[in-house]
C-alpha cells in the first residue's frame, strides 16, 4: 500500500482534507485497496472485461429536439449564479 | 538563426458531428442560443440523470471513420475522463479510452517530395464542455452549458507530420472530406473543427523522439500553422542553449502570436479513465457497415483525379474546384454549354472565388444559387463576340450577374459595350497622348513598352470600354504621324 498517494488523489479531486482527516481516510482507503488485491488473486485468463453489468447493447435514442427545462430552476439550486449564468471563482489560465 | 532540427507534430482535431441534438441527451445542439436555454439534467450532470447515445451521432461517426479509411471496431464502449473544471458540469467527459469507435485510415496530402499518407491513429465520440466566459466581472466567471454535451469526434493522427504546411494541408484535406461525408458542416467560426497540436523536436534522426510539448487554443488552420512555427523556434532555441525540455501544455494567443505555459497543469494527464456505467457497449454488425461504405459519396481525392482525367485540368485547377462542391457542380454544369473548359477554370478561380470570398455573408446565404451556368457563359460569349472587353466584363458585370441579372441586360442598362470605333478610340488616343508628352518622348527615344503606358491610359479614360486589341496599332500609328 507504499503506492497510495491520498493527497495527490486528493487535490485531483478538489478535495482539501486536514491533516488528521487525511489519516483516516487513509486507513479506509487503505482497507478498500486490500480487498482490491484480493481479488486480483483471482485467474481471469481468457475472460473478457465487463464493460458494463447488464448484457445488453446498443441502446440509442433516435436525434430528435425535446424541449429542453427552464435555466431558472436550475438556477435556483446552484450555489452561486447571476442572470442566465451559473457563476463560480475567476478560473483563467495566466498568461 | 538555430541549426536545423526534425520536427515531429501529431494533431488531434475535435470536430462537431451534424446531429440536431446532444450526443446524450434531446436538447439541440445549437450555436447561438441564448445562454444555458439547451439544457436539461442530462446535460447539467444532475444526480439520477442517465445519457442515453443518439443514434445519428453514431452514424455520422461511423462514416467519419469509413471516409478516412479507418476501421470501426468490434466492441465500442465508453468511458469517463476525470477532470475538474467548471465547463464541465458531471466532473468528468464521457469519452473513449481502450475502444474508440475506430482505428487507423489515413488522409492523402501533397508534399513537395510527392504525396503522403498522413497515419490516423483513432477516432472516438465524446461530449463536448461549456463555455466560460471572463469578462463580465473580474471576479467571476460565468457558465453557459449549451454546448456542454455536443457530439464530438476527435481524429488523431500518429506523429507523422513533419512540418507546419503539412499540418496545414492535412486539416484543409480533413476538413474537405469531413464535409463531403455530410459528418459535420466544418464551420470554423462556429467551432466546428478545433485542434491541439503535439510539437516534439530532435537534432538527429537516429536521435529519440524529443519531449511532447502539447498546444491548445488552435481555432483557425493559420493558428495552427502560426503556432507551430513559432514553437519549433522556441523549443531549437531553447537545445541550442542547453536547456531541458519539459513535457507541458501551452495556449496560444493568437494576438501575440506566442505560446504561454498553462498553469497549474502537472496532474492534467491524471485523467483516471474508467468504463462508464451508465452506456451498454456498442456492436456494429459488418452489414451495418457495408451499407455505411456504399451510402459515402465520391470524396475530394477521387473527385479530383475525376476532374483532372475528364477535362484535362491541372492538379492545381482540379483541387480548387473539388474543394466545394457547389463549385463543382457549377464549373460542370458550365463546361457542358460552353467547350472551353480553360476559359471556364479560370473564371471560376478569379471572378467566383474574389466573389465569395469578398462576400463571405451573402455567399452563405446564397451560394452561387443566383449566378446560373447560363449567364456566366452570356457573359463570357460577349467577351469572344468582342462587345465586351474582359476588363469590363470581370469589373462591372460580373458582379451583377452573380446577383441573378442577365449580362446583356447589364450592358445595355449601363451602356458597357466595347467600343471598337476607330473615330472614338482616335478621340481618346488624341487626348491622351496630349497628356503624355514625356512617355510619347519615350516612343520615339526607342522604348517600345511606352505604347502599353498609353493603351493603360485609353482603358483607363473609356472606363475599360476601348477594345484593347485595336488600340496597339492605333496609338503606334498616331505617334508616328507627330
Amino acid at each position: 500500500m507504499s503506492d497510495l498517494n491520498l493527497k495527490h488523489i486528493a487535490r485531483l479531486a478538489r478535495l482539501h482534507f486536514k491533516e488528521d482527516e487525511l489519516k483516516v481516510f487513509e486507513a479506509q482507503v487503505a482497507g478498500i485497496l486490500k480487498l482490491v488485491d484480493e481479488l486480483k488473486e483471482v485467474n481471469v485468463d481468457g475472460v473478457e472485461p465487463t464493460s458494463h453489468p447488464l448484457d445488453i447493447k446498443n441502446v440509442f435514442r433516435e436525434d430528435e429536439v425535446k424541449p429542453s427545462l427552464p435555466i431558472e430552476e436550475f438556477l435556483k439550486q446552484s450555489p452561486r449564479s447571476r442572470g442566465r449564468f451559473f457563476e463560480v471563482p475567476k478560473v483563467i489560465e495566466d498568461k | 538563426m538555430s541549426a536545423q532540427v526534425i520536427v515531429t507534430i501529431g494533431l488531434e482535431t475535435h470536430v462537431q458531428l451534424k446531429s440536431r441534438t446532444k450526443i446524450f441527451c434531446s436538447c439541440a445542439a445549437e450555436f447561438g442560443s441564448t445562454p444555458n436555454s439547451n439544457v436539461c439534467p442530462v446535460c447539467l450532470g444532475l444526480p439520477g440523470s442517465l445519457p442515453v447515445l443518439n443514434r445519428k451521432v453514431f452514424s455520422l461517426g461511423l462514416r467519419a471513420v469509413l471516409a478516412l479509411g479507418g476501421t470501426p471496431s468490434e466492441v465500442i464502449k465508453f468511458d469517463r475522463k476525470n477532470y475538474f473544471y467548471p465547463d464541465l458540469p458531471k466532473g468528468y467527459q464521457i469519452s473513449q479510452f481502450d475502444h474508440p469507435l475506430g482505428r487507423g485510415g489515413f488522409v492523402e496530402i501533397d508534399t513537395p517530395t510527392g504525396v503522403k499518407q498522413v497515419v490516423l491513429n483513432r477516432l472516438h465520440l465524446e461530449e463536448d464542455a461549456g463555455k466560460l466566459i471572463h469578462d463580465n466581472s473580474p471576479t467571476e466567471s460565468h457558465v453557459d452549458l449549451n454546448r456542454a454535451g455536443t457530439p464530438l469526434a476527435e481524429i488523431v493522427t500518429e506523429p507523422c507530420l513533419d512540418s507546419s504546411e503539412e499540418a496545414y494541408e492535412y486539416l484543409t484535406n480533413l476538413k474537405a472530406i469531413l464535409k463531403t461525408a455530410g459528418v459535420s458542416d466544418c464551420d470554423m467560426e462556429k467551432g466546428h473543427l478545433r485542434c491541439d497540436a503535439n510539437v516534439s523536436i530532435r537534432k538527429n534522426a537516429a536521435d529519440p523522439l524529443g519531449k511532447r510539448v502539447e498546444i491548445k487554443n488552435l481555432n483557425s488552420f493559420k493558428a495552427v500553422k502560426a503556432a507551430i512555427e513559432y514553437e519549433v523556434k522556441r523549443q531549437a532555441e531553447a537545445l541550442e542553449k542547453g536547456e531541458v525540455m519539459v513535457q507541458e501544455t501551452r495556449l496560444w494567443d493568437d494576438t501575440r502570436q506566442k505560446t504561454f505555459t498553462m498553469r497549474s497543469k502537472e496532474d492534467a494527464h491524471d485523467y483516471r479513465y474508467f468504463p462508464e456505467p451508465d452506456l451498454v457497449p456498442f456492436h456494429l454488425e459488418v452489414s451495418e457497415i457495408e451499407e455505411a461504405r456504399k451510402s459515402l459519396p465520391t470524396l475530394p481525392r477521387a473527385r479530383k483525379e475525376n476532374l483532372m482525367a475528364k477535362y484535362n485540368l491541372s492538379e492545381y485547377d482540379a483541387r480548387l474546384i473539388c474543394a466545394d462542391q457547389e463549385i463543382e457542380n457549377f464549373f460542370e454544369d458550365c463546361v457542358k454549354i460552353y467547350n472551353d473548359v480553360k476559359t471556364i477554370a479560370i473564371w471560376i478561380k478569379g471572378s467566383v472565388f474574389a466573389y465569395r470570398a469578398e462576400n463571405s455573408d451573402e455567399f452563405k446565404k446564397f451560394g452561387l444559387s443566383r449566378l446560373k451556368p447560363q449567364l456566366l457563359v452570356q457573359l463570357i460569349g460577349l467577351v469572344d463576340a468582342g462587345t465586351l472587353s474582359l476588363q469590363v466584363a470581370k469589373e462591372k458585370v460580373f458582379p451583377e450577374i452573380v446577383r441573378g441579372f442577365s449580362p446583356a441586360q447589364v450592358v445595355k442598362e449601363k451602356g458597357l459595350t466595347q467600343v471598337s470605333d476607330t473615330g472614338a478610340l482616335e478621340g481618346w488616343i488624341v487626348e491622351v497622348i496630349a497628356a503624355n508628352p514625356k512617355v510619347v518622348e519615350d516612343f520615339k527615344s526607342g522604348k517600345e513598352s511606352a505604347v502599353m503606358f498609353l493603351v493603360g491610359q485609353v482603358m483607363k479614360k473609356s472606363q475599360g470600354k476601348a477594345n484593347p486589341g485595336m488600340l496597339g496599332e492605333l496609338i503606334k500609328k498616331k505617334l508616328k504621324e507627330i
